[in-house]
């Protein structure tokens, strides 16, 4: 019998979908062996095919994107119950991916921009949409809650297949894994076990006495990027050493360091936190100033350069909700400690 | 109402300022309570993850102490520091922390004196910040449904 | 919970009193009662003094009977006993890197204001400890061999007791030397309080027996360039200055010093404060040692115009057939590797210029302590007459205590030494001379054995003390008995009026400071100094010797104002402190060393570059970064850069930071 497969996206640009798509002919052959039951991109099953489903009777629900809106997380919810196995597909789903990066913004701010500020916007009146629906439609739309979780903070998840978008050979040799009678252990993200210089071409133009770097720079403010030399050593921000390898170095081949998309190794617990440790020692300099100056003139945007793919699910999101918790905590003693006083008098 | 009373650790360096603590000890001199120190062998040592983690389990400030540039007892691990440190500083600053809730003090083992100051000091700024968090804006509370778990 | 050795973790918890150093401030049983309830902790206890015997049976008893496998002791500072604590889980059958020692008395007890506060704290760092002591594991230690050789920085009477010593227990002594002579300021001085003996005649045969043994390599007019490696492994470079004259080739005759172009001496001669004058080619002091004539470039003809006739160095060739001259002579540089560095650099003394109301440098007739240590010299630059700069003899003498000593505008320190060096001075002026001899203090210390004798016996030969703090001294007279003389402007503090005393000669006590290529030196060492630039000690009373490097001691003034007997007994201990480490033969690194994982490298080489010690190498077939364990000083640089999370640091892992930070949160 075949095995059941459902695919879902949640908030993403649609570049993981276009991944399967990239399977090309694999994926005819894996036809062979499975069966897709929900694919809302491509065929047409609607959420009640699902239901109908027994639990468990999906094989695996292969899901992308980040979790930020309601429909989304019911979605996953119910292919949680029915799936064997849950994989998160690509960076948005692994670690919150681009769309992640919303949660730094407060939430009426990030409507704000799209619904009257942002330079694209022409509308009249005031009308905003809400989960209750638009007025001349009448449709009900889903809540957004303005933060994006990647899939494992929203259900249990059992496989990772990082990426954005995973490359083809990586999917492939993922689904194989999966298929296969030995699958690894649950939780493993189905890549590399080293990090990207361990498969990158320009690992080895790095000198054996190691190597510092001098000021950093943007790949948009390089006229020429020597092809043959570790990005790295020519003062890229190439985040191949703390990144996941498996994707065949395709973007140092396009001349493009790496921006993390595979996410940390095992046993790194904050990429972001990684990142910046690497980088920042490696600095050429043990001049306060100047270290300041390499630093604001070459990573003006830490949080972009260091947690574009890995906000959400980061330590450093996590010291900011525990600070907010503690703030409110806080605020609220004060209040009641307040009202009590008042009381008093 | 009770003031607030802040939460700092100290990511204290072996040779220099985690003896200048001891010192602090030895002079009988009186500082703020609020400093929780923990000793790595240099300031080198330090990951930014450390500082995260902190600040993710309840402190309120990060006190990281090195021996002065050009003393250390290892060359130039503080100044692997010194760079760690900056653009640690420069996220948490983007991201809406207050800057001032991380410091880098070069203390060296004499330096009782300006250890005690650097803690009094530092605990004055916190108490004034108050909690950590307070700078961030307000959110509202994502009403979170618990985690799906797997059928089994 | 982490599962270490095998085992759960079978916690025991100690908490000293340490008396009532820590018990006066901290609730110790508060403690002990919280710790009790702790997950992993099997016991938890109290006991007046952990480090004795008994609280070291504790532990002990125990681990064998409880089967405890993680120790926590929260006393004092590491720094101080955690040593003893890992002997004490030695013994009882455990690792000794599955203890873990809290500061509760230095960084806390004695810190906090008040006690609910201190307990507080200690209850956070004993819950850090419980947390980090989870991922604690069995360490092996390394032991590499000490090289038996000694290194003695400073030729003074410090270097040279610690160097004899070391030599006389067979142990090979270099003695490096800045200046050309070894003897240090001691050779400068005449009589040496309170015995009055003399100071050459003790000294002297001890500068020879240092230049005759066998096992004394002596390097003078030399300096440290660099000292590298680690206890037992030290590697130096000496940097030999040229004297510009062969020293194996001069027998010390003075011949080229009667035969140099200036026929009489004019410069003024360094040994003897400037009171003196020599040639450009000279021997520093009589009793030099060694006895090695040298040139001085700054006024040698030969060096400014290359057209002197160099008849020092035709006689020398030609009358004593030595050719021991030339003028050719470069910079040299000797590595030497020995186990351990006795640090005996000495002091300076105070620029009296720097309190311009004593008039040092305005007015001829006042004179430092040092330069009259000179001038009652019999050796001195008046065979020991005590003259004044114009030929007179003092009729009246100041001397004025304490000077840049106890002064909150200059040295906050008592420089030990001045109140007797000051008496000394007074009996042997008046003894030479018999002049009325003005003591000015301000207290008058003299904790020594025959010191405050000695001092009794000074008030009994009729020298004055006037109790008051010197507020000038002016050549602006006012009576006609005050006419052509200095006049010190005093209050006594003991009669309570302001007097003016009218002296001929006024002598300044000038106290004692730090080097000022200490600094330079405390670096090379990677050596700590007090705030005033005094070499730290280890402990100011339990190792006050030795330094927190390990395998470099100090002895001497360096370390903080002494006198000659004080310096000596530093000298003797040190010595011993080196002897101990050497005759152990090997040396216990701590396994605080990091460790790369080859699995888990991924070959990015970032660590490389950043190891101060060049300790990574690059294994080119495995692709991944090698740690040279023998290089690794563990300071963790590379821990905390690795992308990879490949390397650990033994002791301070990621994982028993992380937990110790959590832990410290908690309460």
């Amino acid at each position: 019998m075949k095995k059941k497969v459902a695919f879902y996206w949640c908030a993403s640009c649609g570049g993981c979908e276009e991944a399967v798509v990239d399977l090309a002919e694999f994926l005819l052959d894996a036809l062979e062996q499975i069966e897709i039951v929900f694919w809302p991109v491509a065929m047409d099953f609607k959420i009640e095919d699902v239901e109908q489903l027994t639990d468990g009777e999906i094989f695996a629900s292969f899901i992308n994107g980040a979790v930020l809106l309601s429909d989304q997380e019911e979605v996953v919810r119910l292919l949680r119950r029915k799936s064997q196995v849950v994989v998160a597909f690509g960076s948005c789903s692994h670690q919150g991916g681009v769309p992640g990066l919303i949660n730094t913004h407060d939430r009426q701010d990030v409507f704000d921009y799209y619904y009257h500020n942002g330079p694209t916007v022409q509308r009249n009146g005031n009308e905003m949409p809400t989960p209750t629906g638009a007025k001349a439609f009448h449709v009900a739309l889903p809540e957004y809650y303005g933060k994006a979780r990647p899939l494992n903070q929203v259900i249990e998840v059992d496989y990772y297949i990082p990426g954005c978008a995973p490359p083809p050979n990586v999917v492939k040799d993922a689904l194989l894994q999966l298929l296969s009678d030995s699958p690894p252990p649950r939780g493993t993200v189905l890549a590399g076990a080293h990090s990207l210089c361990s498969e990158c071409p320009l690992n080895e133009t790095k000198p054996p006495e190691g190597f510092k770097i001098k000021q950093f720079v943007r790949p948009s403010q390089v006229t020429h990027i020597d092809p043959d030399t570790c990005l790295l050593m020519q003062g890229l921000p190439c985040l191949g050493p703390v990144t996941r390898s498996g994707c065949n170095a395709l973007c140092i081949k396009g001349h493009m360091p790496c921006t993390g998309c595979f996410g940390p190794l095992d046993g790194v617990r904050d990429f972001g936190a990684a990142a910046l440790s690497f980088l920042a020692s490696l600095i050429d300099s043990n001049d306060e100033a100047e270290i300041q100056r390499i630093i604001d003139e070459g990573l003006p945007d830490p949080l972009g350069t260091f947690y574009m793919y890995s906000f959400p699910g980061s330590l450093l999101n996590e010291v900011l909700q525990k600070g907010r918790q503690k703030a409110r905590a806080w605020r609220e003693r004060e209040e009641t400690v307040e009202a009590q006083t008042t009381e008093n008098q | 109402m009770d003031t607030f009373e802040p939460k700092i650790v100290g990511l204290f360096c072996n040779w220099c300022t985690y003896l200048a603590a001891d010192l602090a000890g030895i002079s009988r001199m009186k500082y703020s309570h609020n400093l929780r120190i923990v000793r790595v062998m240099c300031s080198g040592r330090i990951h930014p993850e450390f500082v995260l983690w902190a600040f993710r389990n309840g402190a309120d400030g990060v006190l990281i102490g090195g021996c002065h540039p050009g003393d250390c007892h290892y060359i130039e691990g503080n100044y692997k520091n010194l760079r760690r440190f900056l653009l640690l500083r420069k996220l948490l600053e983007q991201v809406g922390i207050d800057p001032r809730r991380v410091r880098l003090e070069w203390i060296s083992a004499s330096e009782a004196d300006k250890l005690k100051q650097v803690v009094n000091d530092f605990a004055e700024t916190l108490r004034e910040l108050g909690p950590f968090g307070t700078e961030l804006p307000e959110e509202p509370v994502l009403d979170i449904h618990p985690k799906e778990e797997a059928v089994s | 919970m982490k599962q270490g050795n095998g085992t759960v973790p079978r916690i025991g918890v100690y908490v000293c009193h340490c008396g009532t150093n820590i018990a006066g401030n901290v609730d110790v049983k508060a403690v002990v009662d919280f710790a009790s309830k702790l997950p992993g902790v099997v016991v938890a206890r109290e006991y007046k003094y952990m480090c004795s015997d008994p609280g070291q049976s504790l532990i002990k008893n125990d681990i064998r009977e409880k089967n405890l496998n993680r120790v926590i002791v929260a006393s004092c500072s590491p720094h101080l006993h955690e040593h003893t604590f890992r002997h004490a889980t030695l013994e009882g059958g455990q690792n000794p890197y599955l203890f873990h020692m809290v500061n509760i008395r230095e960084q806390v007890s004695w810190v906090t204001e008040d006690k609910m506060s201190a307990t507080e704290k200690a209850k956070a760092l004993v819950e850090a400890a419980v947390y980090r002591v989870r991922y604690h594991e069995a360490l092996e230690t390394k032991e590499v061999p000490v090289n038996p050789d000694v290194l003695i920085i400073g030729g003074g009477i410090a270097g040279i007791t610690a160097a004899l010593t070391l030599a006389n227990a067979g142990k090979k002594v270099y003695l490096v030397e800045r200046d050309y002579s070894i003897g240090g300021h001691m050779a400068k001085f005449d009589k040496t309080f309170p015995t009055l003996d003399c100071a050459s005649c003790i000294l002297t045969p001890k500068m020879t027996a240092v230049k005759d043994h066998p096992n004394i390599h002596l390097f003078t007019y030399s300096e440290i360039l660099e000292i590298d490696g680690y206890v037992g492994n030290f590697t130096a470079r000496i940097l030999k200055k040229p004297r510009y004259v062969i020293e194996d080739r001069c027998i010390g005759c003075y011949v080229c010093v009667e035969h140099c172009v200036y026929k009489t001496p004019k410069f003024p001669s360094e040994f003897d404060e400037g009171l003196g004058l020599r040639k450009p080619v000279f021997i520093p002091f009589p009793q030099a040692v060694p006895l090695i004539a040298a040139i001085d470039p700054e006024t040698c003809i030969e060096f400014k115009s290359h057209r002197c006739k160099k008849t020092c160095q035709e006689a020398c060739r030609d009358l004593v057939g030595r050719d021991a001259i030339d003028f050719t002579q470069r910079e040299e540089v000797v590595e030497v590797q020995v186990g351990a560095i006795i640090v005996a650099t000495g002091f300076k003394t105070f620029d009296a210029r720097r309190i311009p109301e004593y008039g040092y440098g305005r007015y001829p007739n006042v004179y430092t302590s040092l330069e009259i240590e000179r001038l009652v010299n019999s050796s001195g630059p008046t065979g020991g007459e005590i003259v004044m700069r114009d030929g007179r003899k003092p009729r009246r003498v100041g001397i004025i205590h304490c000077v840049g000593s106890r002064d909150r505008n200059f040295n906050p320190w008592c420089s030990r030494v001045c109140c007797m060096y000051s008496l000394k001075l007074a009996h042997l002026v008046r003894e030479r001379t018999g002049a009325e001899v003005y003591n000015f203090y301000i207290d008058i210390r003299t904790p020594g054995k025959g010191y405050e004798e000695f001092y009794e016996k000074l008030m009994q030969e009729g020298v004055h003390f006037i109790r008051g703090k010197v507020a000038e001294v002016t050549d602006w007279t006012i009576t006609p008995e005050e006419t052509g003389k200095l006049v010190i402007r005093v209050e006594d503090s003991l009669v309570g009026v302001v007097r003016r005393i009218p002296v001929d000669m006024v002598i300044l006590s000038v106290g004692l400071e730090p080097r000022d290529d200490a600094e330079e030196v405390r670096r090379q060492l990677n050596i700590s100094c007090s705030s005033e630039g005094w070499f730290l000690e280890r402990h100011p009373k339990l190792a006050p010797v030795s330094t927190f490097t390990d395998g470099i001691f100090i002895a001497g003034a360096c370390q903080g104002p002494k006198d000659i007997p004080d310096t000596v007994a530093q000298a003797g201990a040190a010595a011993a402190e080196a002897l101990a480490l050497i005759d152990r033969g090997s040396v216990e690194l701590e396994p605080n060393i990091a460790v790369i994982d080859e699995q888990k490298c991924s070959g990015c080489h970032v660590c490389i570059a950043l190891c101060p010690y060049s300790a990574i190498a690059f294994n080119e077939e495995k692709n991944v970064a090698v740690i040279n364990e023998a290089l690794c000083k563990g300071c963790g640089v590379c821990v905390g850069t690795c992308p990879s999370k490949a390397i650990t640091q033994q002791l301070f892992t990621d994982e028993e930071l992380l937990a110790e930070i959590e832990g410290v949160l908690l309460v």
